[in-house]
């Protein structure tokens, strides 16, 4: 076993748990990172690429930058976070041109644009700073589950091992959570490692959750293939089968007239609404767009082909666990959240779409989480690797009964699957299709929290089995609970916005799930 | 996925294995890689885009391809091998693909 003592423990290390790592180091403490795949190649962002919400800091600019999303993310985000956000990026980026040396495309004079990432490029720079910053990376580990003190505070995390096939344990004085949304395991490209562990392990400490309605994130895929790049469907036409064209269908609004139809019949596309400067230039924005095509023999400018979509949950979602302070503390002592594991309403309410919100939120609440999980580590004074701690993970590690023998980690997964990934349950929402799917995964989830437990990978497969049975929860619950239409999420029988409801939802509990409203947000924006 | 692992050009560097986020490989008897756990394999690229010899091939598909299929077949695909590092720009004398990115003509347009 390998059983280790830091200041931080950062639990993933997609870009917020490589900014977690990173400013936790420069804050002067010893840091531990684990993640389930490999910092640098894993989660959303490194397979792909990001837009980022980067705005040079000219107050006409921010201010138009502020105002654009409030009406689409139903005003439930919070002025002062989107300028702190825009302020971190800002930086941010800066140390990405300047330390880590990204190769930036140029503008005419040979001034950097800074507005887009390319993931395999950022993540692998990203990797190299977190080393050099004499953090102990820990790749194929995922975590399974928080430690905690005496008191309850967070005191550390265990996991597995995988290519060694042994467990691992780091007492800390205070741990990021910071592994990505949750995706179902839908294949979306490079989601089916989001599994939406760190919500289970913070709910399991007593942490709560917010926006967990807003996770009903559908992105357009040629049919297939995992390639969720969506930005240059606004150039596509969407068609019937027999060649006519679908009526309403579109990438950014109409993609519901996409699901709809699906549910019926193929629907086809090209993307025939570019010129050719705009063709070339998709080429080198984003090369993993045409690798499905380029490999099928289809030219997408021409020909028509099935195009589906692929849920990705939180992952282009906005919920997750609930932020309680400006360092991105939770309200639980010791335990801090970034990235997509934490809810992104403060800076884009219920609705994220074409992205760079999220990429922003990440590096930013990165930043602030390593360096709020260093302060407050600091402040326990050389206490953080001596203290007694208990494990605190419950469904799919400590079953309630130790008898019978109940489901399986894949059949838990086909369960869930089964209730959130079908379009006319999770995307088409309708309180007659999510009260029936609730009450299925309530009854999975008993069944599971009973019995459900192995070991080694298996037990790392049976917690995200858990995981995402308690996110599925989490989401209906509050889908039910948002009784009108706001954002992302949509209930076909509660079409229009409750000036009632403008409020956020926040969530929680595994066993009994509950949610209540938060204090109204200020009326800066409606 | 994954499809093919070229032993003709694998140079054993194991990088393949350390890198891909799913952990679909084992290192095989004589040092090549082999894909042991396909069903986990998540389309992502990412072990073409690492691969300093060009010896992997990822299908398009987000299942595996059928007996037969030319995404299978290391002779068939040629210069596919390793195409995706390519476009990335890494590996000598390549230009970083982000370098040429035109992204942010899209963004732009999109956002407004
Ligand atoms: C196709 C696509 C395109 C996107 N485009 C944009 C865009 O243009 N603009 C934008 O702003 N955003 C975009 N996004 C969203 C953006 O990628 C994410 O917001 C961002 O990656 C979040 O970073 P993160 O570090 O929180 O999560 P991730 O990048 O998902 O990283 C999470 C990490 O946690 C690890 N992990 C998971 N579980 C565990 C565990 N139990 N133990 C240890 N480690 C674990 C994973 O292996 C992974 O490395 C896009 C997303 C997708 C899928
Ligand atoms: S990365 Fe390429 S060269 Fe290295 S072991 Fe894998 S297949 Fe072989
Ligand atoms: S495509 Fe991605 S998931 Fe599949 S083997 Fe390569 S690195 Fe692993």
């Amino acid at each position: 076993m390998t059983d280790l003592t830091a200041d931080v423990f950062v639990a993933g290390g997609g870009p917020a748990g490589a900014w977690a790592a990173i400013k936790a180091a420069e804050a002067g403490a010893s840091v531990v990172l684990a993640d389930k795949g490999y910092l640098g190649t894993s989660g959303a962002t490194a397979s792909g690429g990001t837009g980022v919400w980067y705005v040079e800091p000219d107050p006409a600019a921010r201010e138009a930058a502020m105002a654009s999303r409030e009406s689409l993310g139903g005003h439930l985000a919070d002025r002062d976070w989107m300028a702190r956000v825009l302020d971190q990026t800002y930086a941010n980026m800066r140390e990405i041109a300047e330390i880590s040396r990204y190769p930036f495309p140029e503008d005419a004079d040979g001034r950097q644009i800074r507005r887009g990432l390319q993931g395999p490029e950022y993540m692998r720079r990203m990797r190299v700073r977190v080393r050099r910053s004499g953090v102990r990376i820990l790749d194929h580990s995922p975590v399974t589950e928080l430690l905690a003190d005496a008191s309850g505070a967070v005191a550390g995390a265990a996991g597995h091992r995988l290519r060694a096939d042994e467990p691992f344990r780091v007492r800390a004085g205070a741990v990021v959570l910071a592994t990505g949304g949750c995706a179902f395991l839908s294949k979306a490209l490079g989601c089916d490692v989001n599994t939406g562990d760190g919500a289970l392990f913070a709910a399991e400490a007593g942490a709560e959750l917010s926006g967990m309605e807003f996770s009903n994130a559908y992105a357009i895929a040629p049919a297939f293939t995992s390639v969720t790049k969506t930005a240059f469907y606004s150039f596509a036409t969407f068609y019937h089968q027999d060649g006519s064209v679908l009526e309403g269908a579109g990438s950014r609004r109409g993609r519901s007239v996409i699901a709809r139809t699906l549910l019926r019949e193929p629907v086809l596309c090209r993307i025939d609404r570019a010129t050719e400067d705009e063709r070339r230039a998709m080429r080198l924005a984003q090369p993993n767009f045409f690798l499905p095509f380029d490999r099928q023999g289809i030219d997408p400018f021409r020909d028509l082909f099935p195009v589906t979509l692929l849920a990705e949950g939180t992952v282009r979602g906005t919920g997750g666990i609930r932020i309680a302070g400006n360092d991105c503390s939770t309200s639980v002592p010791g335990l801090f959240a970034a990235g997509d594991a934490a809810t992104r309403e403060l800076i884009c309410g219920g609705f994220t779409g074409g992205g760079s919100h999220n990429s922003a939120w990440a590096m930013s609440s990165g930043t602030w989480a390593g360096q709020g999980a260093a302060r407050y580590a600091a402040g326990l004074g050389g206490r953080a690797g001596t203290r007694t701690v208990r494990a605190l993970g419950e469904a799919g590690i400590r079953p309630s009964r130790a008898d019978g023998s109940g489901p399986g980690h894949r059949e838990v997964v086909a369960a869930v699957q089964a209730q959130v990934l079908p379009y006319d349950k999770n995307y088409l929402r309708h309180g007659d299709r999510l009260a029936p799917a609730l009450d299925v995964l309530d009854a999975a989830w008993r069944d599971l929290r009973a019995t459900l437990r192995a070991d080694g990978a298996d037990g790392v497969r049976a917690r995200s089995a858990a995981a995402m049975a308690a996110h599925a929860r989490w989401m209906y619950r509050a889908a039910l609970a948002r009784t009108e239409t706001r954002g992302m999420h949509k209930r076909e029988d509660r079409p229009g916005q409750d000036p009632a409801q403008h409020h956020r939802l926040v969530t929680g509990g595994l066993d009994e799930v509950w949610n209540r409203p938060e204090t109204p947000v200020p009326a800066v924006a409606s | 996925m994954i499809e093919v692992v070229s032993a003709a050009r694998c140079v054993t560097c194991d990088i393949c294995i350390r890198v891909c986020p799913t952990d679909v490989f084992e290192r095989g008897a004589d040092g090549v890689p082999v894909i042991a756990r396909q069903g986990d394999c998540q389309t992502c690229f990412m072990c073409e885009a690492h691969c300093p010899a060009d010896a992997l091939y990822v299908a398009p598909f987000a299942d595996p391809v059928p007996p037969g299929s030319p995404h299978a077949d290391e002779d068939v695909l040629g210069a596919a091998l390793g195409e995706y590092r390519r476009l990335v720009g890494w590996g000598g004398g390549r230009t970083p693909g982000s370098r040429l990115d035109k992204n942010h003509l899209f963004t732009r347009r999109l956002r407004s």
